[in-house]
């Protein structure tokens, strides 16, 4: 709706820019960008109004704001991955999806904040510091929750975006940005959509090209899309996916972008509820939501069965092992020596090297990449590694099985809970929060899937809950059509913040419905 | 099975990243923990598995130079430079053993 609006007038790109970029200013609190690009942006803007004027828009995307993720290289702009080690940083070159969005004549609006290096559920663990859920700052969440005592603050604690792009989430959640990139690598785009509110798409691995996006684990990391409605992921996907010649692991098989079909007929779909992923922990309010959900399906006709991916428990540990292995091989890169942070220890390359990523990594990283190097030892290669590597090899297969029996999509929770107060949530550490917080969605990124999340309900608590589809490789066409009746049946509900009451514009009220055209 | 102070110190050489602090040792003591319940899992006959792409053939361009000369650029970033040269410290000094040097694992 917003691309139609700018085609026929009704606003200009360089209004909608300085709207976003005056609501990222009024939203700080929130803490979702680490910077912002105004000059640029606003350029942008202009070029695109002038596009607009002579009828000759780049395509839909012409003119929309977007955010992208802080672990994407931007030429020109800083690129920190939230960590010390890369503060200052300005990348020479554009990760090959923002080209691409650019390209469309997108207005990149900034970067967004994540856990550092993309390593964490909550995106708590950065540099610049948490981000936070706009959903604490709504009507919804603020009616439900009940004052501890009159005396203390008169803000109810504010809960967690989920991670590790949340700031992506909180970008597009708090209406800032239109769209916005991600990373996926254990979840990292569908947790915060589920705790956000929004679709968090991720596509099969080999799909979206990985140029540019700063790798955390080479065989599992996906860019992410993240928007407030299927239609606007499957646009994004569609300027975004294909063959790319710098990123050895995309497909040669040409990606044809489409429009999400609006199907009414489910009788020949066949939708999967897998019951391992009943998981312990799972909250009462979310297994209730994805068994309405099934019946839903079952009720408009669609074939729905209960399956098995019984190697699911193990996925988790398997990705750990592969993650922090991987991680420490990617780590190693930052040495100070050609960009980023570099210590003054000058005796040897070795104690500079080690003084480097003794001050510019975190606790998380540095844990992560020893527990990396210690599965990667020679005496733990085979019991590890492979074995990990073996175990991946089992829940791929488990989902053949599945898919091969005739089921088209399946249907599971995204997270075992609502947003979690940031109080809460960092009395555990990282490592015990990402293995309890990833274990639905990491199996889709073992697996290569396609997978994403759809927002479903408001919680008890007044903040959102979603639910996830897993889809076969390169069927994401399939994938969006069944999200998007699903999206359709379900209506979540409009985030209700004082903010945007304030600004009573006329394009807002467009995006109440966010398409883009 | 504790991790004794000889691979943890190996494991420092090895990454170049120090445990700062005894949770940072217990962080790898919980991980090989959660780790070793991949011995529940029978593998017996399976291949390990590097990428779901393992069944194509991906691309791989012409070991052609198509872009570069952009010295100054990647100069830019780095601290010490000179000329066209990133300046490194001596290099073939090994890190200090863990006697001589500042670690927690002291």
């Amino acid at each position: 709706q917003v691309s139609a609006a700018l085609r026929e007038g009704r606003v200009s790109p360089t209004e909608l820019c300085q709207r976003c970029l005056s609501l990222i200013k009024s939203t700080k609190f929130l803490n979702a960008y680490i910077s912002v690009a105004e000059e640029t942006a606003l350029k942008q803007a202009e070029e695109s109004e002038k596009r607009y004027r002579r009828g000759q828009p780049l395509g839909v995307l012409d003119g929309i704001p977007v955010a992208v993720k802080d672990n994407f290289n931007t030429a020109g702009i800083e690129t920190t991955c939230a960590s010390n080690m890369l503060k200052g940083y300005i990348s020479p070159y554009n990760a090959t999806v923002v080209q691409k969005l650019l390209d469309q004549g997108a207005v990149l609006l900034g970067k967004t904040n994540l856990d550092e290096f993309a390593m964490g559920s909550g995106s708590t663990d950065g540099v610049f510091g948490p981000v936070r859920n706009p959903w604490s700052y709504s009507r919804q969440y603020k009616e439900k929750s009940v004052p501890k005592c009159h005396c203390e603050d008169k803000e109810p604690s504010w809960v967690i975006t989920g991670g590790s792009s949340g700031g992506s989430a909180a970008a597009v959640s708090a209406f800032t940005c239109f769209a916005a990139l991600g990373s996926d690598t254990g979840g990292s785009t569908r947790n915060p959509a589920a705790l956000c509110g929004l679709v968090g798409l991720k596509p099969t691995y080999g799909l979206i090209s990985r140029h540019g996006l700063i790798p955390l684990v080479n065989s599992m990391d996906v860019p992410g899309i993240l928007t407030r409605c299927v239609d606007d992921a499957a646009v994004v996907l569609g300027s975004l996916a294909g063959h790319d010649p710098k990123d050895s692991t995309t497909v040669q098989d040409n990606f044809k972008p489409f429009e999400v079909p609006n199907v009414t007929d489910l009788s020949k779909f066949s939708i999967g509820i897998p019951k391992e992923y009943h998981a312990p922990g799972l909250s009462s309010e979310i297994l209730a939501l994805w068994s309405k959900a099934a019946d839903l399906f079952k009720n408009a006709g669609a074939k729905v069965i209960e399956v098995s991916l019984p190697h699911t428990p193990y996925s988790i540990v398997c990705y750990h092992v592969l993650c922090t292995a991987e991680v420490a091989s990617n780590m190693a890169r930052f040495d100070g020596l050609q960009y980023g942070h570099r210590a003054a220890a000058s005796q040897s390359t070795e104690s500079m090297y080690a003084a480097t990523r003794r001050e510019g990594f975190s606790q998380v990283v540095r844990g992560r990449i020893l527990s990396g190097n210690y599965f990667l030892l020679k005496q733990n290669y085979e019991n590890y590694f492979i074995k990990a590597q073996k175990v991946r090899r089992l829940i791929a297969q488990d989902f053949v099985k599945v898919f091969r029996s005739g089921v088209d999509v399946l249907l599971t929770p995204t997270t075992l809970r609502d947003a979690m107060p940031y109080k809460e949530f960092i009395q555990e550490d990282n490592r015990t929060r990402s293995a309890q917080d990833d274990i639905l969605t990491q199996a889709a990124n073992i697996a290569g899937l396609p997978a994403i999340n759809v927002p479903a309900a408001l919680s008890e608590r007044g903040l959102p809950v979603g639910l996830q589809f897993i889809g076969c490789s390169f069927q994401e066409k399939q994938l969006l059509t069944i999200a998007k009746w699903f999206e359709k049946q379900v209506k979540f509900p409009v985030i209700q913040l004082e903010e945007m009451e304030k600004h009573d514009h006329g394009v807002f009220q467009h995006q109440k419905s966010a398409y883009f055209s | 099975q504790k991790v004794t102070v000889a691979v943890l110190d190996h494991l420092e050489h090895l990454a170049l990243v120090d445990f700062r602090d005894s949770e940072g040792v217990e962080q790898l003591q919980k991980a090989i923990q959660f780790a070793d319940q991949l011995h529940e899992v029978n593998t017996d006959g399976v291949e390990p598995m590097d990428s779901v792409l393992e069944d194509r053939c991906v691309y791989l361009r012409e070991d052609d130079v198509t872009e570069g000369n952009c010295t100054k650029e990647l100069l830019k970033n780095a601290k010490e430079k000179v000329e066209e040269y990133f300046v490194a410290p001596p290099g073939n000094i090994p890190l200090p053993k863990l006697e001589e040097r500042d670690s927690f694992l002291q």
